[in-house]
């Protein structure tokens, strides 16, 4: 039960993790590809990306809180707490569209930092703070919707979600732009690895003087930004706002996450692991949909996916020890 | 850490103002104490049938909760247990509808509910996979699984012998509220004072110190989830007979609610505390604030944003409470 990988060993069994991930993934684009000739197409791949946008600004975060030991399942939740205080703002309260979007932006970091507090100081454990926020939130955008959606958006408003820059979704480039962001920040900056180094060994970490509790609050409070992001990018794609936008966000994020093989007891993974893993559950779903399997028997091949890759994952880990 | 292990057994020792605030006693007063106030407000919500309908339409979750709260005592969490529930009611009604004979349609959904569970346990105890992630999948497959076999019909036409909800217990006693206070009453003693009951807590307490005194806790482990399936299993077979028709999709959020019953009573997901007393009065509170709110005259469209205000409030009262005793041992 050795949670705590030295660091000489941690990095060879994440490469082999993705290498493994990413070897698979080949092999099921090539099949599903000879499958089905709409697939390996780049009008569908681009447009992959444009679906798969709203759940990857969410994941990446998402692999900062699981790094540190924690999790967020009040992500979904906080889109769409995010979206209904978006379109209430502008619809209801006058707010100008620019300065909604703002708003719900901060709202969300504000979600976000709230389960952080509750984290960090009334050291609630983070599956419980987030399950209840979880409700919370969705019942704060239930209330303040009371069920009316919005909509009549002006055009320039769907640029994000449905326009594109040189033929590339507007969105994947945010998407693209956060992952390389994300990335450095996690490998490159003494805040990125304060995370591993929370996620190994917290009471270590505080006796090193890190800044254990603002670095932790800084991952849920960018979770929470990050959710209203994909919150705007949603609304923006699907040109209207209701109060149960982003249900089930917070399993597909987790999902991207841990099948990228960042390890749930913190203190491993990479953002390259996670983009792996979100492109896998897309494609998958894509390349399923295409052959003739329902929407929703592909969440059958998610589950199944999850589960058997964290089994691999951990046995070979087994053996090696 | 460790002096939580056996919090029950180191209560009833206890001076008796730290008995009358246990977490039980307050969710009773809670109960009793909110029944007074919103009776007063409008006294229709004290009327008999609203509070016969608060605990049959909620009778489900509570007895959900007993397999939950022993799965969190121990320090794991399933979050597979609410689109189990709708695959096994789907099940089930599907076997009445098709002309099984009723103890079919009544044992399958309990035999299938410990083997799914009984697998889970089975990967979280001797594979290592955190319960977390095995739950997750399990969902997926399980929701993903029920919508694309049953295309989201709903299950009507249900025989009447199928249906629990018409048989009461000494001509009283509806039979979905005796079975929530018996499952509840039994689970309780059972992990009170038979000892492979209190391997739950030892198991969640500590798990080197349960494995040296002789202790399994990986066979405890999967013990636990197979009850659990088995709570899974009367849960839905309440959920299926509750109304004349079964909805054939995973009641989206069941989980949760079913979490937050458990943890609204008590039970802490560190591990090693809480009482399924605890978990049955919580989810009974849960469903009478629902109520109540119609009753005040609150949009219902805000029911969640209270119900998520209520359990942060509890839970921060209750790590609050248990820091201060701690501080208090010390001393």
């Amino acid at each position: 039960m050795s949670a705590v990988p030295t660091s000489a060993r941690a990095p060879r069994i994440i490469v082999r993790h993705e290498i493994i991930l990413a070897a698979i993934l080949v092999v099921a684009l090539i099949g599903l590809g000879r499958l089905n000739d709409r697939f390996l197409t780049v009008d569908n791949l681009l447009n992959q990306g444009r679906l798969m946008t709203e759940v990857g600004l969410i994941a990446l975060p998402m692999t900062f809180v699981i790094v540190t030991g924690g999790i967020d399942v009040s992500v979904g939740a906080m889109v769409g707490l995010c979206a209904i205080v978006l379109g209430y703002s502008w619809k209801n309260l006058g707010f100008p569209l620019p300065l909604a979007i703002v708003f719900s932006l901060g709202v969300g970091a504000a979600a976000g930092l709230a389960n952080g507090l509750l984290i960090t100081r009334v050291r609630v454990p983070p599956i419980i703070t987030t399950i209840a926020t979880l409700t919370l939130f969705r019942g704060l955008a239930e209330g303040i919707s009371q069920a009316h959606s919005v909509r009549g958006y002006p055009e320039w408003f769907y640029f994000l979600g449905q326009g594109a820059v040189f033929g590339v979704p507007t969105q994947l480039l945010i998407l693209l732009v956060a992952i390389v962001v994300f990335g450095v920040a996690l490998d490159r900056t003494s805040f990125g690895r304060t995370l591993y180094a929370i996620g190994s060994n917290e009471t270590a970490a505080r006796f090193s003087a890190l800044p254990v509790d603002r670095i932790k609050l800084a991952a849920y409070a960018l979770s929470g930004l990050m959710s209203g992001l994909s919150a705007f990018v949603l609304v923006s794609r699907v040109t209207t706002t209701r109060s149960d936008m982003g249900m089930g966000y917070e399993l597909d994020a987790i999902a991207a996450v841990v099948l990228g093989g960042t390890s749930i007891f913190g203190g491993s993974g990479t953002i390259w692991g996670t983009v792996i893993g979100l492109v896998m559950i897309q494609l998958l779903k894509n390349g399923l949909a295409l052959t003739g399997v329902k929407g929703d028997a592909t969440i059958v091949v998610i589950g199944v996916v999850l589960i058997a890759s964290v089994l691999i994952a951990s046995s070979l880990q087994r053996r090696r020890e | 850490m460790s002096a939580i292990a056996l919090p029950r057994a180191a209560a009833a020792r206890a001076p008796l103002w730290r008995r009358v605030s246990s977490q039980e006693t307050l969710l009773a007063a809670a109960i009793i104490g909110l029944a007074v106030v919103v009776g007063l407000i409008n006294p229709r919500f004290l009327a008999a049938n609203n509070l016969a309908d608060i605990l049959l339409g909620n009778a489900y979750i509570a007895v959900a909760a007993i397999g939950m709260s022993m799965v969190i005592i121990t320090g794991n969490i399933d979050i597979s247990v609410g689109a189990l529930i709708g695959v096994l009611a789907t099940v089930s009604g599907s076997l009445a509808v098709a002309g099984a004979p009723i103890a079919v349609t009544w044992l399958a959904p309990l035999v299938l509910g410990v083997a799914v569970m009984g697998l889970q346990g089975v990967v979280v105890a001797y594979l290592g996979i955190p319960a977390i992630v095995v739950t997750l999948g399990m969902l997926s497959i399980l929701r993903g699984g029920l919508i694309s076999v049953t295309g989201g019909k709903w299950i009507t036409d249900l025989p009447d012998a199928f249906h629990l909800y018409d048989i009461e217990i000494f001509g009283v006693i509806p039979m979905p509220v005796a079975i929530m206070a018996g499952a509840t009453i039994l689970a309780a003693a059972w992990m009170r004072w038979w000892p492979r009951g209190r391997a739950i807590y030892a198991t969640g307490g500590n798990a080197e110190a349960a494995r040296l005194c002789g202790v399994s806790p990986r066979r405890t482990l999967v013990l636990v989830f197979l009850l659990h399936g088995f709570f899974a299993g009367v849960a839905a077979l309440l959920f299926a007979t509750e109304l004349r028709v079964i909805q054939s999709t995973t009641p989206s959020g069941l989980e949760f609610t079913v979490i937050t019953a458990s943890v609204v009573g008590g039970v802490s997901i560190l591990g090693g505390v809480g009482t399924v007393v605890g978990s049955t009065l919580a989810a009974i509170l849960i469903a009478e604030i629902t109520s109540a709110l119609v009753f005040i005259n609150v949009s219902p469209f805000w029911t969640h944003a209270v119900q998520g205000a209520l359990i942060l409030a509890t839970v921060i009262a209750d790590i609050v409470r248990r820091r201060r005793r701690l501080a208090g041992d010390v001393r």
